[in-house]
């Protein structure tokens, strides 16, 4: 599997996804932000934790207009794998490849923890690795990870089954006090129509290493390559 | 043609010099030494150059005295920050720093410029940073400010970090009425970078252009590091204007870009703009390579227009470098800047003058002696007086107003030691996927690139010992910093040292810092530990009023392998608990006699600085080894806390036994040298052996196991009503809930 990392201005977690996706066997390559074009051969377009343009004017809405955004749209378009991780997920909120919008966390304060996700389908290229509702214990550091959107597209998401993950406790038990930042029906990550492109608030590329807290999130990324 | 100033400047009055936080014999100095009045300009430079943040002109004297090197030591103190040798071609550049004053005025932007500047002053030697912490001491909590300024602090740092991209693993966070008026904030960075690529300030080569990099220079800041070398009063709100604007988005900008162009080998030489921004920046690098500098204010890149030169050169702008190009690479650097979208202008060059010249609008600003600006700031032997010293508290005689339990379940839940998880969560800490252990432990161990190596870190002192026996006290700082690190199973190799003193003008403050660099030093030595950058923070007084001394130390040790390091829970039931070292009971200046007696008196605990080290290597021997499962160091609070600190971390209990009387004294008591471990019943036996054989006191006194904490006769306490409480103060205090 070929991953393009795509690096705007102010990434910082683009070497967190590379490690977790060449464990998995992906080759990466890093993508520059002002590039008009993917590498030959992309399967999936990563993009990747940080604070693109200092997340200066809404956290992801400069990055969602930069030139590689045209060639990450027309990838999605073909059907091809896109993966927006935290930041990420906020650039595809901002340049229209999935709905809605990450607002400030419901305590207005930066929240870096692990975090247990209920895995909602296992059926997807993402997640075909996991059980069905197991609960995963990956890792949060965001201070805009609380997910909102209209009524409708909030009930459209849920009646296409386009929910990924939901923020749990380690029993599987979801919302409640497990809810770290106040996100709609404790939604923490969510696909798009064909389910080829998912954006997610949490760290799955922190927790692959029994060492380092883990390694409930190489699931995500083991999923990826078979699906390759 | 000589500078003088223009009559539309400010004419150098005793007022206006004054202002400048000169002294009238400093300014004599300057008369003498440039044989003429100094323009408006150079009056600014002098005052940046010779306020005591950028001089260290109280403090050089016993600075020197401190040992700094070691055969892994590649860089002392002198440079933007210290290096050490880690094996394999690697090493580690780290330092810290205070920004004390700034973060007292604007929380948020105090905090976040202070490990802006951190950060910048690793990467200007190559390294890539990889880890912060931070040692953060706020004032009573019951003083109306404190909640308003851990909240901006912590924001600031985690804003700062967070966005830069590099984990905040560690740190140190209390409070006392000390710091009411005068918080301090020390930042600490630490990076990576290959022993042959390691950059310099030094510049080389005359002619040479010497580049503007980063963001552009505004009007904030100015004379910033004069504010912070003085005390504060009732208008120090207005200095606000002073304090800078942290950007941490253009500072990882100028991370990688400098990192880019080091390593296509552009760059001669490389200095950030900190503390008195340009000026000392330009000044350093060419008085360290024996070079003058002449620049030219008009390429400057500025943000507003019509900034004077006296702006310029003072402004404290965050995000800005300084470099020595090579002529040859200069389209190629400027290039690589280009595309990361900073600012790059060639605004001088070097020269074989040795006099440092600035001009602007076609005229001459200033021209002064360049050797001079730093080697002759004024150097001051100040008077001091020794502290006096205290009595030794008979601890087993002190009434005990409650029984063991019910003390320790207020003493895990007060200010000082309860669970700092409210902060730093704020802090991403698994960035870069290399915390082998996050906040909350001894020491955070942070695996370098792909392992097995590790770096162990801490930033730790106990300023009330200081201040009852500044000497104690300053040994016990680096013995606590040794002892974290020797906790997780690292070898310590260097430390930072960040001196936060009151107004060394006061010969009983002066008294304060020379003892405790003396304590310092004598730990240093014995533990062979040396040091290898620092900072002074002195004038840390408001109306008068003193912090408590508070020589924070940076600890940075060597993991040789992350999977054999040792963290402080307890894994296991049935597991055999030691105790290393010997326990007497000692209470003066404790927790617990502050927290639970309300007194703050007697003589600290002595560190007996060689079986500090005796017992801390046999710990270490016995982490490496693999004959333990958990080790954590004896600290505030004494044995009961750290036994309830190792159950709470995992939930474990245990029933243990006092090595001694069954009294307040021996498990509340702060003794010297001790850690708790874990281990297996076959190993602890294995361990008695081996302390007997090394001469190490060892004694077995309790076992894991269930759900409560069981010490000696007291009843038992739910491991989980501990945690409960342990956890909850903090978010409850932030809350505005209860102060205690």
């Amino acid at each position: 599997m070929k991953a393009a990392i795509v690096l705007f201005p102010g990434s910082n977690r683009e070497g967190d996804a590379a490690r977790a996706l060449r464990q998995a066997g992906a080759e990466t390559s890093i993508v520059w932000h002002a590039d008009h074009d993917l590498p030959t051969g992309t399967d999936l377009v990563v993009l990747p934790g940080g604070f693109s343009y200092g997340d200066y004017l809404r956290c992801g809405a400069i990055a969602g207009r930069a030139h590689i955004m045209d060639a990450v749209r027309s990838h999605a378009a073909r059907g091809g794998l896109v993966l927006g991780i935290c930041n990420g997920f906020q650039i595809l909120c901002e340049s229209g490849l999935l709905p809605g919008v990450l607002m400030r966390n419901r305590d207005l304060r930066f929240v870096c923890k692990r975090q247990h996700l209920r895995v909602e389908r296992n059926d997807t290229a993402f997640t075909r690795a996991y059980a069905l509702h197991q609960a995963i214990d990956v890792a949060i550091a965001h201070g805009e990870g609380n997910y909102e959107a209209h009524d409708e597209t909030i009930a459209r998401l849920e009646g296409e089954g386009r929910v990924a993950f939901r923020y749990c406790d380690a029993s599987g038990k979801v919302g409640g006090a497990a809810n770290p930042n106040g996100s709609t029906n404790d939604i923490a990550g969510i696909y798009s129509e064909k389910f080829n492109v998912l954006g997610m608030m949490p760290h799955p590329e922190n927790l692959i290493d029994p060492l380092v807290g883990g390694i409930d999130g190489r699931g995500l990324f083991e999923s990826l390559l078979r699906a390759a | 043609m000589t500078a003088q100033t223009k009559s539309h400047e400010p004419a150098i009055t005793p007022d206006l010099v004054a202002q400048h936080g000169l002294k009238p014999d400093e300014y004599q100095r300057i008369l003498k030494l440039i044989g003429r009045e100094p323009t408006f300009t150079e009056l600014g430079i002098f005052s940046a150059m010779w306020n005591e943040h950028c001089s260290y002109k109280s403090s050089r004297l016993h600075l020197k005295k401190l040992p700094t090197s070691a055969p892994w030591v590649i860089q002392g103190p002198g440079e933007n920050a210290g290096i050490i040798d880690i094996g394999d071609g690697l090493a580690c550049a780290f330092k810290m720093e205070s920004h004390n004053h700034p973060s007292y005025i604007e929380p948020y932007q105090g905090a976040t410029t202070g490990v802006g500047g951190i950060l910048r002053d690793v990467f200007t030697m190559g390294a890539r940073p990889i880890a912060c912490l931070n040692l953060l001491r706020f004032g009573s909590v019951d003083h109306p400010l404190t909640r308003h300024l851990v909240s901006g602090v912590v924001a600031g740092i985690g804003g700062y970090g967070n966005s830069f991209g590099v984990p905040t693993v560690g740190g140190s966070t209390a409070f006392h009425s000390s710091y009411d008026g005068n918080i301090l904030v020390n930042a600490m960075a630490v990076g990576l970078v290959r022993t042959d690529e390691i950059f310099y300030a030094a510049a080389t080569g005359v002619g040479r252009p010497i580049v503007y990099l980063g963001s552009k220079t505004g009007r904030d800041g100015i004379h910033g590091a004069t504010m912070a070398s003085a005390e504060f009063d009732e208008k120090s709100e207005e200095k606000r204007p002073t304090v800078q604007v942290g950007d941490p988005f253009s500072e990882k900008l100028l991370l990688e870009a400098c990192l880019e162009i080091m390593a296509k080998g552009c760059v001669v030489a490389i200095q950030d703009m900190g503390a008195a921004g340009l000026t000392s920046s330009a000044v350093e690098m060419g008085a360290k390579g024996n070079l003058g500098i002449e620049l030219d204010l008009d390429k400057v890149p500025c943000r507003e227009p019509g900034m004077s030169a006296y702006e310029m050169m003072l402004s404290e702008s965050q995000e800005r470098m300084l470099m020595v190009l090579d002529p040859e690479k200069e389209e190629e650097a400027e290039a690589i800047f280009r595309k990361w979208g900073l600012d790059f202008a060639v605004i001088g060059k070097t020269t074989d003058t040795l006099r440092f010249v600035v001009k602007h609008g076609g005229e001459i600003k200033a021209d002064l002696p360049i050797k001079q600006l730093g080697d002759e700031a004024p150097l001051y032997d100040r008077p001091s007086v020794p502290t006096p010293k205290p009595q030794k508290l008979d601890s087993a005689a002190l009434a005990a107003p409650l029984p063991i339990d019910a003390a320790l379940k207020k003493l895990v839940a007060t200010p000082d030691l309860a669970s700092k998880r409210w902060i730093w969560e704020q802090y991403d800490h698994l960035i870069l996927g290399n915390s082998i252990q996050g906040p909350g432990g001894d020491a955070a161990v942070v695996r370098v690139e792909n392992g097995p190596k590790g770096l162990a870190l801490t930033a730790d002192v106990t300023p009330r010992y200081c201040f009852a026996d500044p000497v104690e006290g300053g040994k016990q700082a680096v013995a606590e910093a040794w002892r974290n690190i020797t906790a997780v199973g690292g070898r310590p190799l260097a430390l930072t040292d960040n001196l936060n003193f009151g107004n060394p003008e006061k010969p009983e403050i002066m008294g304060q810092f020379v003892a405790c660099l003396q304590g310092i030093g004598e730990a240093c030595r014995a533990l062979d530990f040396p040091i290898v950058s620092g900072n002074v923070s002195l004038y840390n007084e408001t109306q008068g009023k003193g912090i408590l001394p508070t020589p924070s130390i940076g600890g940075v040790g060597l993991v040789a392998d992350v999977t054999k390091s040792a963290g402080l829970a307890f894994r296991a039931p049935g597991e055999k608990i030691l105790l290393v070292g010997e326990t007497e009971g000692w209470l003066g200046q404790s927790i617990y006699l502050r927290e639970i007696l309300g007194r703050e008196e007697g003589a600290p605990p002595p560190v007996d600085l060689a079986k500090e080290k005796a017992h801390g290597d046999f710990v270490r021997a016995l982490i490496v080894g693999g004959f333990v499962s958990a080790a954590h160091d004896v600290s505030d609070g004494g044995l009961a806390v750290a036994l309830a600190e190792m159950a709470m971390a995992r939930g474990v209990g245990a029933k243990v036994a006092a090595p001694g009387a069954d009294i307040a004294a021996v498990w509340f008591g702060e003794d010297q040298g001790r850690y708790l471990l874990a281990a297996p019943v076959g190993r602890a036996d294995e361990i008695l052996a081996l302390a007997a054989k090394a001469g190490v006191p060892v004694a077995v006194i309790g076992e894991t196991g269930g759900d409560v904490l069981a010490l000696g006769g007291a009843s038992p306490m739910l491991v989980r009503e501990l945690l409960e409480a342990h956890e909850n103060w903090m978010p409850a205090y932030m809350a505005g809930g209860k102060t205690a």
